[in-house]
């Protein structure tokens, strides 16, 4: 009972941390209309940075934030420098990011070499609370209680602003937002920036629990696809409930059958693609 | 028996009816011109007919076959081609290139991986005559992208008078000619023999006027006035919603 | 002399030096290099027929490649003759390719780039998760090479001279498929879908085919790769490996009989390079593949002509026509 209890608590843990990548991805997704191949290197790259803050001695917090930020600005400098030279060439924009996504790990690599990294949990969250006759890890509570803030924020965002209201046009139609006198390329700046800094941030609070890694980038990026697949391309709600399945079936699967966990993590997305011809992509061929 | 045949044919998009139950009958070797004011729905209800996009409800006979739920592409083996509006060509390949492209789509010799297709001799040849149906066989070998756009029109036609059709769908053959590559795409239509059935859509009316047996209107997705020339022209609803803008 | 006969003649000639090499190239390192080149062209051809000809950008390949590697590597630890384990290793990538196609194919473009990815994905989880089946981390190691025709493949000499035949053999079947009506109906499909369905053709069937074209030559290239070094691991079915072949295809130059060829010994020769002086090679690897992207997307070799040209159009005449030059050619990455 317990076993499955904790089963259950670290994939709830692992489907905040899901949600706060993938929802940058997401939208970035949905708006731009290109899979972000460099998402998993924001998370890692956020995540050494991170680390390396806190080596010297910075609040655990503060250097999520300061890390996030970080890769706010190298995100917006790929977005103006980069990607906006191929705009509306969106293949060329996908294997750009495939290929910083390669520069990227091995920077960190010759940075931060190939020993794993892992960071102690910040100590005000250390330890465990006991309810119910049971220990609950408070840090793994308290990444759930962020991504739910994060979500709740984003939401408010979207639907609430004047800013989310242009999100909105844009994911349903770039050329009617465009129409509507929407500067939808500083929009894909906003955006990408936005998605970047999320999965730093992400990156940070989730190293006590992942650990950081050479290879950890390439293990959070097909998570983001799938989640994006099954919950739709800028549907942060898709992206929330893709987070919480994947969460659980990474948890329950490494638990059950661990040769096979990585497997089925895809199952939901052969799935869909079996069931629904049409995908999330639109149009059949 | 007639060569098409359109019962209740719909189609909406979201909430926006765009064709709403067209009934059209069109006798064999007829010219059929299809008018209308822009966003009429002619281009949708070509769509429907060559199986581009799915009718919602109605039904499409083609020689009393019903081709309703057939797709596209078992169209153009029963005998049905079609010309675009916007045009659709191969830029990279020359003219013959494009014809030939056009034969082999009805022909078991596309899926060969063999073959040598240049050295298609009988298959060069077809393609030859029907560019000089459409007097382009001396722009054979010329790159599709550089020829002018007129001839590019030809080009369409050539496509799709080289797989023989029974039924002939033009999507505004004219638009965007000038006027003597106009005068030279009426002549050669008029003399399109009169076993192939040709449905056309046209806003030139000078030409399509002479060119067409009978004329439908198109209106908000509906057929309102359907005739002869003389006709059409003088009912009144026609005059409201299109002659007499 | 007409034109035509020039080039054959040229290439023939080409081939006849290949062919000789080692006779003339005495170290057998450098013999293994070329014999690398020779089986990354035939990957990178494979993957040219989807990515070049039919339009549709594929980053799962690593995982077909994988697939005949460890099959052909696992049937020959469970003791089969080399024969079985690659009819095995033929018939399991085209099985699993077969897969890949029902499943991608129900998308273009973007889509089909990112369901690839994943299955390719899926690959490298059974590869490197699936311990009891696929020995994990540690790949699993071939004893022997084969000795078809009682030629031992044994020698780098022996084995370059086996991987030229296939090479050849592959490079003719690509000339065929492209000229073939076939390969005209694959070209179809690309640039005018929607037209090629109102002329007859049977749009999903022809890509289909097309995948399965690519994926039995990437099988035999996975083969010749696993032979070569006698060894396969799951990092071989990383995305890495997917990203490399698609560098080679479009490094070369896209929808180009010896563009895919160029590109390997490109990225071959750079990979021996890096890997000699620095340790760096993903970094290199990414970094020319943005400056290729951003810079040439039409591929090195058209892209490095059409600079020539421009610059030597630019000292005739200005910067003008320059302009024009460039507005002229097709970026083809951009499909």
């Amino acid at each position: 009972m317990l076993f499955w209890l904790l089963l259950a608590v670290n994939s709830i843990t692992m489907g905040g941390l899901l949600f706060l990548l993938s929802a940058g991805f997401s939208l970035i997704f949905g708006l731009m209309r290109i899979p972000n191949l460099m998402h998993g290197s924001f998370f890692m790259l956020g995540a050494y940075l991170g680390a390396t803050f806190l080596a010297r001695g910075m609040n655990f917090w503060a250097a999520a934030l300061l890390s996030a930020a970080a890769m706010v600005v190298i995100g917006g400098l790929i977005e103006r420098f980069l990607l906006r030279r191929l705009a509306g060439q969106d293949l060329a924009q996908v294997l750009l990011t495939l290929g910083l996504s390669f520069v990227v790990a091995d920077l960190c690599l010759m940075v931060w070499t190939g020993d794993p990294i892992q960071p102690p949990t910040p100590p005000g969250l250390a330890g465990a609370f006991r309810a119910f006759g049971m220990f609950f890890p408070i840090f793994r509570l308290a990444i759930v209680a962020i991504a739910v803030v994060v979500a709740v924020a984003l939401w408010l965002m979207i639907e609430r602003t004047r800013l989310g209201a242009m999100i909105r046009a844009g994911v349903d139609d770039p050329a009617i937002a465009r129409v509507m006198g929407i500067k939808v390329s500083q929009l894909f700046t906003l955006i990408f920036c936005l998605g970047a800094g999320l999965a730093a941030f992400a990156g940070v609070i989730g190293a006590p629990y992942l650990s950081i890694y050479p290879g950890l980038d390439a293990d959070m990026l097909p998570l983001a696809l799938i989640i994006v697949i099954l919950g739709g391309a800028g549907s942060l709600a898709g992206a929330l409930l893709g987070s919480f399945i994947i969460g659980f079936l990474y948890n329950f699967g490494q638990a059950l059958f661990p040769d096979l966990a990585y497997v089925i993590l895809f199952l939901p997305m052969l799935l869909i693609l079996v069931l629904r011809p049409q995908g999330l992509f639109g149009r059949v061929g | 028996m007639s060569a098409l045949v359109l019962e209740d044919l719909c189609k909406s998009f979201g909430g926006l009816r765009v064709t709403r139950n067209v009934n059209l009958v069109v006798a064999p070797g007829e010219r059929r011109l299809i008018i209308g004011p822009n966003g009429a729905g002619k281009t949708t209800l070509f769509n429907q007919i060559t199986g581009d996009i799915r009718s919602n409800s109605g039904t499409i006979r083609l020689f009393g076959r019903d081709i309703t739920r057939i797709p596209a592409r078992q169209r153009a083996h029963l005998g049905m081609a079609r010309t675009f509006q916007i045009i659709t060509l191969f830029p990279r390949d020359t003219l013959i290139r494009n014809v030939m492209l056009a034969l082999l789509g009805l022909s078991p010799l596309r899926w060969n991986p063999f073959a040598d297709l240049d050295r298609r001799r009988d298959l060069r040849e077809r393609a030859l005559a029907a560019l000089a149906r459409v007097g382009l066989d001396r722009l054979a070998e010329r790159a599709l992208s550089e020829t002018s756009y007129g001839e590019r029109r030809r080009v369409e036609i050539a496509m799709a008078l080289a797989q023989e059709p029974k039924v002939l769908l033009l999507d505004e053959p004219l638009a965007g000619l000038s006027l003597e590559e106009r005068r030279e795409m009426s002549t050669l239509l008029a003399a399109l023999p009169r076993d192939v059935t040709v449905v056309m859509i046209e806003h030139d009316m000078d030409v399509a006027l002479e060119f067409a047996d009978r004329i439908t209107v198109l209106h908000f997705g509906e057929v309102i006035v359907e005739g002869t020339r003389a006709e059409v022209v003088a009912d009144a609803r026609t005059r409201e919603v299109y002659l007499g803008a | 002399m007409p034109p035509g006969a020039v080039r054959a003649l040229c290439l023939g000639a080409a081939l006849a030096v290949l062919a000789a090499l080692p006779w003339w190239m005495a170290n057998p390192y450098y013999v293994n290099i070329a014999s690398q080149i020779l089986f990354w062209a035939v990957f990178a051809l494979a993957l040219n027929v989807l990515v070049g000809y039919a339009g549709l950008t594929s980053l799962g390949h690593a995982g077909l490649f994988g697939m005949a590697g460890y099959t052909a590597g696992l049937m020959l630890a469970a003791g089969a003759g080399h024969a079985a384990a690659i009819v095995a290793a033929l018939l399991a990538t085209l099985a699993t390719t077969a897969i890949f196609a029902l499943l991608a194919l129900r998308a273009t473009g973007i889509g089909f780039l990112m369901i690839t990815l994943a299955l390719g994905q899926i690959l490298w989880g059974i590869a490197y998760r699936w311990a009891s089946l696929t020995n994990g981390d540690n790949g699993v190691k071939l004893a022997d090479r084969p000795a078809p025709l009682g030629l031992h493949l044994s020698s780098p000499d022996a084995f370059y001279l086996a991987t030229f035949a296939v090479f050849l053999l592959c490079l003719a079947s690509m000339r065929l498929f492209v000229r073939s009506p076939f390969g005209a109906s694959v070209r179809g499909t690309r640039d005018q879908p929607r037209r090629m369905r109102t002329l007859g053709y049977n749009v999903w069937l022809v890509r289909f085919l097309a995948f399965l074209f690519s994926g039995f030559w990437t099988g035999v290239a996975g083969l010749l790769f696993v032979y070569y070094n006698q060894f396969i691991s799951p990092q071989v079915v990383a995305l890495q490996t997917s990203a490399e072949v698609l560098l080679m295809v479009i490094s070369g130059g896209v929808g180009t009989l010896f563009g895919p060829v160029a590109g390997a010994a490109i990225v071959v020769v750079m990979k021996n390079v890096a890997s000699a002086y620095v340790e760096r090679w993903n970094m290199v690897l990414g970094i020319i593949f943005v400056l290729i992207i951003v810079f040439m997307p039409e591929g090195l070799v058209p892209g490095a002509a059409r600079l020539v040209r421009r610059g030597y159009r630019g000292l005739r005449a200005g910067s003008g026509p320059a302009a024009a030059e460039a507005a002229a050619s097709p970026g083809t990455a951009g499909r």
